[in-house]
């Protein structure tokens, strides 16, 4: 006797699903589709901001003659003029706006006469005025003698000069920055205190000690200026005209177009640093962002520290001890809704709210003799305050489900060995759920770390001048304004007079605000997975 | 002298809202024996033991009617404190349920809650309770691992030593072979009936065998209410009611 195999059915029932199944993998394609778009949008933008291109120059027939041009192409773009007729135009980035005003320039493809990279252009950076492209001329020292660009020596005392800039430069800022602000803040505390209580001999000899340490200083700086003033470095531009940089204000040179593959990889790991550690320069347009990454990261953590205990209680309230009715469905679904409040009005709020009133608590009690406002001005601490209160539901909402999810046979596990339900709640059922409360937290973290409009009202500023916390007694000052990378990409790419200049930046601080987000959400990632591997709920 | 009465059920009822869920049970559970409570599903058998430590006193909307006595004093006198009578007796649920903690916490539980945290003193009561427990020698070079990396046996056993490390004096036992495989079910049963020597012990099962093998009495229960109770080996030999015999010898629909 042979069996017949068995058959499948292969249609009917089965298969009727199907449709529905595309329907939802179509959904998830297209959300991954739109989030991988703009992360490559964001991250190609964001390094090609860093990679250095060749620089090449350009001769233009400019109707009454030809002019030449150096820079780099931009962008490429298509313009119909009046008269209807289409132009192929490059945008060059060509820098040296002394010259020419703008950083960038469009010209028409058809008038470009011929096009090279010559291995002698360089790129200098300086202090203010933005990039310079020119040919080297020469050095001109403060002694009177000359390094012209043709002489062996001259790349030698090229890089001499920029070292001893970088060290005078280092040794002008300590003076300014570290003494000289020392010194004037025991002045204005010693003033204060004499307002207040009147002159003494010790408070007056103490200042006029004072003064004569600050004259002291201000001879030294006097000094270091002058040793930076001194020498002068002269450029060609590719036109024949001339540029003068003084050399404080040099900070880098490069030669684009003689680095190889190496070279432009070092420049560009250099650029990068430069923009993750130093300060911003010129409106913000140059320079790095270092101060935005701190103050974006403290006040992120410095949310989380008060987002968690306070979503954490309010969650264990509503969902362990309050008795379930109306009044907490009431109370829930006004938290829930919290969420979808338009952000400003939160800030509007914590500027009401924490900066006017509690802040100007906080000073009348402790800082009635101060002349400015301490805490009733916008500061990290109110800041992250606000945006604590704005990320509230998410953390409750999480928690409330974790909460939920710790199935009953271990609460009764714990009543039953003679624990109080609070005993219960604190040492078995939190554990089980801090993975689901730290996704919370996480959520959290991400939604705050990315939110600006509130920033603005509470505290973020386009530029402040010392970090929220620093080496200077009592290290954490919870009062002082701060920067924020999302303030910081609205305040480049709307606020700054050359939107166009500002692209590149605007596109690196994305990059990095969305990978100072990511890194922190890992972190967190990783704690919850180490807590969920302590703590993994049993199952069969 | 043990006592006959040691857990008096006195004609007692009881409530989930208005579904009556148990009607006038009412039995004697001796001192340092075990009870075993068999009946069909749903017939009453967990909420009467769940009732032993008020565990139902969880459950919104729960009403009773007659009284519980442990040792001779009143479970529901108002005078008694539920945490210090849950001390006095501990419970084995159907599902072992572990606490997220390490091996060693999950046995202390009791005494943290109850304030005593000294070192030597846990130290001994970790190594007698899962002594008792028949789980020392899987264990004892692991206690501060999680105790989600046991088996399910070791699970449920480590739920047991939980159960008695404060030294309580009963042991409620909701089917705590359910969850098991045949071996970990006889290595239960064997430390049960090591453990009467210290407990009064009550298990409610779905299994006449275990019944058999590791209870001194059983209680049959049927719709909420108590058929018939007597010594084990009278129940399952000469059943008086009709309903025992239909159920132990398998013909109950
Ligand atoms: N929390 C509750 N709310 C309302 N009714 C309940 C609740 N718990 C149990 N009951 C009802 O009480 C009756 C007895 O339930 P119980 O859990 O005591 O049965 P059981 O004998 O333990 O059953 P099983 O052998 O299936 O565990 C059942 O009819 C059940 O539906
Ligand atoms: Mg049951």
């Amino acid at each position: 006797m042979d069996s017949k195999p068995t058959s499948f059915a292969t249609t009917g029932r089965s298969r009727k699903g199907e449709p529905f199944v595309w329907l939802t993998a179509a959904g998830l394609t297209m959300g991954v589709v739109l989030t991988l778009g703009l992360l490559g949008l964001v991250v190609t933008k964001g390094i090609q901001t860093f990679w250095p291109d060749r620089i090449q120059v350009f001769e233009i027939d400019t109707g009454a003659g030809t002019e030449k041009v150096a820079g780099y192409v931009v962008q490429e773009r298509e313009r119909r003029d009046p008269q209807g007729v289409d132009h192929e135009e490059i945008q060059i980035f060509r820098g040296n706006r002394e010259l020419f005003g703008e950083k960038f320039a469009f010209f028409d493809r058809a008038s470009i006469r011929s096009q090279e990279i010559p291995e002698d252009i360089l790129l200098v950076e300086r202090m203010e005025g933005g990039h310079v492209i020119a040919r080297a001329g020469k050095i001109l020292r403060a002694d009177g003698t000359e390094v012209p660009a043709n002489d062996p020596g001259f790349a030698t005392s090229l890089d001499e000069l920029i070292e001893k800039t970088d060290t005078k430069r280092e040794e002008l800022r300590r003076i300014e920055k570290i003494e000289i602000g020392r010194n004037a803040r025991e002045v204005k505390e010693l003033r204060s205190l004499e307002r207040f209580e009147g002159s003494t001999p010790e408070t007056q000899a103490r200042l006029a000690t004072l003064n004569e340490e600050f004259l002291k200083l201000d001879a030294e700086r006097n000094l270091v200026r002058q040793a930076l003033a001194g020498d002068v470095l002269l450029l060609d531009a590719v036109d024949g005209r001339e540029i003068r940089i003084e050399a404080g204000e040099l900070l880098h040179i490069f030669r684009p177009n003689q680095a190889g593959v190496i070279g432009r990889t070092g420049e560009m790991l250099r650029r990068v640093w430069h923009f993750l550690a130093s300060d911003p320069r010129e409106a913000n347009t140059e320079g790095g962002v270092y101060p935005a990454i701190f103050g974006t990261v403290v006040m992120t953590l410095v949310m989380s520290l008060f987002v968690t205990p306070f979503g954490v209680v309010a969650a264990i309230y509503l969902r362990e001890y309050a008795k379930q009715g109306p009044l907490v469905r009431a109370v829930r679904i006004s938290v829930n809704n919290l969420a979808g409040v338009p952000s400003i009005v939160f800030g509007v709020f914590g500027l009401a709210f924490f900066i006017y009133f509690l802040g100007g608590v906080v000073d009348s009690w402790f800082f009635p003799r101060s002349e400015e406002p301490v805490f009733k001005s916008g500061g990290v601490l109110w800041a992250s305050l606000t945006l604590a209160l704005l990320t509230v539901p998410v953390v409750i909402v999480a928690t409330e489900e974790a909460l939920a999810a710790v199935p009953r046979g271990v609460r009764e596990a714990a009543l039953a060995c003679g624990a109080s339900k609070w005993q219960a709640i604190q040492r078995v059922v939190l554990p089980a759920s801090l993975p689901g409360i730290l996704t919370g937290v996480i959520l959290a973290m991400a939604r705050g770390a990315g939110e600006v409009a509130p920033l603005m009202l509470v505290g973020v500023v386009k530029s402040a001048p010392d970090l929220p916390i620093d080496g200077e007694a009592p290290f954490i000052h919870a009062e002082r304004q701060f920067m924020h990378l999302g303030f910081h990409i609205y305040d480049l790419g709307f606020q700054s007079p050359d939107s166009e200049a500002a692209k590149p930046m605007v596109f690196a601080t994305t990059l990095l605000l969305i990978t100072i987000v990511v890194v922190m959400n890992l972190a967190a990632i990783i704690i919850r997975n180490r807590l969920r591997k302590k703590y993994a709920t049993s199952s069969f | 002298m043990p006592r006959e009465d040691f857990i008096a059920v006195d004609h007692f009822s009881f409530f989930y809202g208005a579904k009556q869920a148990l009607f006038d049970i009412h039995m004697d559970i001796p001192e340092r024996q075990v009870t075993a409570l068999i009946g069909p599903s749903g017939c009453g058998k967990s909420t009467l033991l769940r009732n032993m430590n008020r565990m139902n006193d969880l459950i919104d909307g729960v009403r009773h009617a007659g009284d519980i006595r442990l040792n001779g004093s009143s479970l529901y006198d108002p005078k008694i404190e539920v945490i210090s009578l849950r001390k006095r007796v501990g419970m084995v649920f159907q599902k072992y349920n572990p606490f997220a903690k390490t091996i060693y916490e999950n046995v202390v539980f009791s005494l943290r809650v109850a304030g005593r945290n000294g070192r030597r003193e846990l130290d001994e009561v970790v190594e007698r309770s899962l002594r008792s427990a028949a789980l020392w020698e899987e264990v004892k070079d692991r206690l501060h691992e999680s105790a989600f990396g046991l088996s399910g046996g070791q699970q449920q056993r480590l739920c047991i030593a939980r159960a008695i490390a404060n030294q309580p004096e009963i042991l409620l036992m909701d089917e705590p072979c359910a969850a098991l495989d045949p071996t970990a079910t006889l290595k239960i049963e064997s430390l049960i009936r090591d453990l009467k020597e210290q407990f009064t012990i009550v298990i409610v099962t779905h299994n006449m065998e275990q019944a058999t093998r590791c209870s001194d009495r059983t209680a049959f229960l049927y719709m909420g209410r108590l058929i018939e109770y007597g010594s084990t080996r009278q129940i399952f030999e000469t059943p008086r009611q009709e309903e025992t015999e239909a159920y132990i010898s398998g013909r109950f629909s």
